[in-house]
């Protein structure tokens, strides 16, 4: 944390950056995180949150295991995103933005990916899923957490 | 510079023939990394290495037929590639010289179609922006430097600012981000304010639905953007630069930053470039908001605060980044400038119409058959695009509209397809050119439903900063489910419409003022949809789910189950072999049936 802190420090600009690399390395932003940037930085506690709650790039719960990100952007939804999205909250059992209780899926709805020639799509991790159907879930579920 | 490109194509040509794999996203997506692994192994299994080179390519623009391959010099043009016909490709045409047949793309006609130069998804193109893209590999700045890039740059540095920008006003070049203001111009207002410190910014937070130029150009030429980015930097007098780019694009992120570190190596960014100017570049990440392609707003992230527009005036060009003057310009808008350097301005305007000049990317997406991405001059139709390039409808369904740039566009019907796509026309129509996206929906899309969606869309980006857009877009939104509901009143399309023109004249940027067009543009051309869903209360388009119910044809059912099994609330009853139906009050209208059936025996009525 203090390294990520100190290597940003004196830049230009170094808030969205450190909270960046702190969340490739912790996988979200715990409260604590923030407080220990903030202080790092010499900023109110406010500002970083401010900062990490107006992104949705930035997470303040931790994630599942494998991060499902369905596609609903214009082409993924005349495509039939929106079908796809309600029947992966009925096998999860959980709504779009949470995470299943025991922590092996979160489910997200994200707005275009840029693969639009590929809709519907699903992003799960780095691997893109095109093309999808509801007929389709199961296995890539399966395939992403086994 | 000149001496350096001529040496690289001087080199002794070695090799035979040139494979180019389409590293874009929507190939790697359907597996070309796969089928450029099978082919190397088999390349250096047949000891072809010397003869043959092998190497990514960006996007082609095909998207829908990845992964793709091109074989050069003849240019033929393999699609839908799996490892195995990889393996194929390697031991028939780059052994034995024979074209696989049955790997060709074919035409409308299902005719083979020899090579990418006769292929009809680009006859009608012409690609400037796009004009490295399936040329040459992204990774090497050899093969950029070999195709004339860092010319332009090298030329730039002996002319005077005022030249340079005379230059690019002349082209008639304007923003490819949405507005369409005049690069030249915008250049010039920053150039004649005095500072110690001025930024150039390349806006990549491409954020509208549907529109994917700006990832294809990073990740398939991102030297062309450096290079207008530095020209850009040079004609204002700002020796830093920033590359705002979507987190969403880590490809176009990763392949932005070797051809940085490519440029600084070869010293075509860092001090001293040929010796007479200064200039470095580093990237920021755009952390996931739709705002932050307004200018501002952008300017606000890269300082490292939450990402809410300021009011205009002062502009960027007097007070941008960090309070010093600031030219913003689109990725698209960039890579077009090289180019135009290049070839002379008038080279460029000589494409377009009067007042668009030039060529536009546009991005096809949604119901039509040759989805991707395509670059043709200002003032080519809809119809062409839609149907000559595009292929029409598949399933030989109905055109119905194209939604034409995003949130902040509208929705243009069939009777208007032969409109050229230009900022005036379009803007005429009530959509605008945008970025660039244009989604094709048939006869099955719900414009009330598309409304909504856009909304749903505002809704969420919306910064929350003025009350019209955060307030505004909420109440929009809330009367268009209403409607799609089935409880809308007319006195709620009355409403619509008065909100619509609060909301554009009283917001405080661009994202609020635009956010009622798709609900402006669908009243006004598809008004008998929103009439059927307030007064009879029917979906035409059979999509909004309170409105609609699903049925069994007793006729076409054949009993095979495969309904019943898969419905998520077990509303569908019936023997084997015996028609089923469906428990309407335990129906949840998910359409699974209707997916899964295939003996077409579910029907929505």
């Amino acid at each position: 944390m203090e390294e990520i802190v100190a290597r940003h420090r004196g830049r230009p600009g170094p808030l969205i950056p450190i909270l960046d690399e702190v969340q490739t390395e912790l996988g979200w932003l715990p409260r604590w995180a923030m407080i220990a940037v903030a202080r790092g930085l010499d900023v109110p506690v406010a500002d970083v949150y401010g900062v990490a709650s107006f992104y949705s790039f930035f997470r303040l719960s931790p994630p599942g295991r494998t991060r499902v990100q369905v596609c609903m952007g214009t082409a993924c939804y005349v495509r039939g995103s929106q079908q796809i999205l309600d029947a992966l909250e009925r096998k999860l059992g959980i709504k779009a933005g949470d995470t299943t209780a025991d922590r092996r899926f979160s489910l997200e709805s994200v707005r275009c990916v840029g693969a639009c020639s590929l809709a519907p799509v699903i992003v799960t991790g780095e691997d893109c899923h095109a093309k999808m159907t509801t007929a389709k879930l199961d296995k890539m579920l399966d395939a992403c957490d086994p | 510079m000149s001496e350096v490109a001529q040496e690289k194509q001087d080199l002794p040509a070695i090799e035979r023939c040139h494979v180019l794999i389409c590293a874009g996203a929507a190939c790697v997506a359907s597996g070309a990394m796969e089928v450029e692994a099978a082919m190397k192994s088999k390349i250096s299994a047949l000891n072809l290495e010397a003869e043959v080179s092998l190497f990514d390519t960006g996007c082609v623009g095909t998207c829908d037929l990845g992964p793709v391959v091109i074989v050069y010099p003849e240019g033929t043009f393999y699609v839908k590639l799996k490892p195995a016909d990889a393996e194929e490709i390697v031991t028939e045409h780059l052994l034995k010289g024979r074209v696989v047949q049955r790997l060709l793309s074919k035409d409308a006609d299902h005719v083979e179609v020899p090579s990418i130069f006769e292929h009809p998804f680009f006859a009608k193109q012409k690609r400037i922006a796009l004009r490295n893209l399936g040329v040459i590999n992204p990774e090497s700045i050899d093969e950029y430097i070999a195709v004339g890039g860092y010319a332009s740059l090298g030329k730039v540095l002996e002319m005077t600012q005022d030249e340079v920008i005379k230059l690019v006003l002349d082209s008639g070049l304007r923003g490819r981000g949405g507005a369409g203001f005049p690069t030249g111009r915008k250049w010039a207002f920053a150039k004649a304010v005095e500072a110690d410190q001025k930024y150039v910014i390349i806006n990549g937070d491409e954020g509208d639905p549907g529109a994917f130029m700006d990832r294809s150009v990073l990740e398939g030429d991102p030297h062309s953007v450096i290079e207008g980015l530095a020209i850009a930097g040079y004609a204002i007098g700002a020796t830093q630069g920033y590359a705002y780019v979507r987190a969403e694009y880590p490809l176009a992120i990763k392949r932005l930053q070797i051809a940085i570190d490519q440029a600084r190596e070869y010293g075509l960014l860092g001090k001293g470039i040929f010796g007479k100017f200064d200039f470095d570049l580093e990237i920021r990440k755009g952390a996931g908001a739709f705002v932050c392609g307004e200018e501002t707003a952008l300017m606000r992230s890269i300082e490292g605060m939450r990402g809410q527009p300021r009011p205009k005036p002062p502009f960027p060009a007097v007070s941008g980044l960090w309070g010093k003057p600031t030219i913003i310009n689109n990725v698209e808008t960039l890579a077009n400038v090289p180019a135009i350097i290049q070839n002379g301005p008038f080279w460029y305007s000589s494409f377009g119409t009067e007042t668009s000049k030039g060529t536009k990317v546009f991005a096809l997406a949604g119901n039509i058959n040759n989805t991707g991405l395509i670059e043709v001059p200002f003032g080519t139709t809809l119809r062409e695009v839609v149907f000559e390039i595009g292929g029409g409808i598949p399933n030989g369904k109905e055109f119905k509209a194209v939604q034409a740039g995003g949130p902040s566009g509208g929705c243009i019907p069939a009777s208007l397809l032969d409109i050229p796509l230009d900022y005036e026309s379009l803007q005429k129509a009530g959509a605008i050119v945008g970025s660039g996206g244009l989604i094709v929906m048939d006869s099955d899309t719900c414009m009330v439903d598309v409304a909504r969606f856009f909304l749903e869309f505002t809704v969420d980006e919306s910064c929350g900063q003025c009350t019209p857009c955060r307030e505004g877009t909420k109440r929009m939104l809330e009367i268009l489910t209403k409607i799609t509901k089935g409880r809308g009143t007319l006195e709620d399309i009355t409403k619509l419409e008065t909100l619509a023109k609060a909301i554009t004249q009283t917001s405080l940027c661009q994202l609020g003022i635009t956010a009622p067009n798709p609900v402006l543009s669908t009243l006004r051309y598809f008004r008998d949809e929103y009439l059927a869903h307030v007064v009879d209360k029917t979906c035409p388009a059979k999509v909004c789910r309170e409105l609609i119910t699903f049925d069994i044809l007793p006729d076409k059912c054949t009993g095979c189950t495969i309904c019943a099994r898969n419905c998520p609330t077990h509303a569908i009853s019936g023997e084997r072999k015996q028609a089923h139906v469906i428990d309407q009050s335990a129906c949840i209208k998910c359409g699974e049936c209707l997916v899964r059936c295939k003996f077409d025996a579910v029907v929505k009525v």
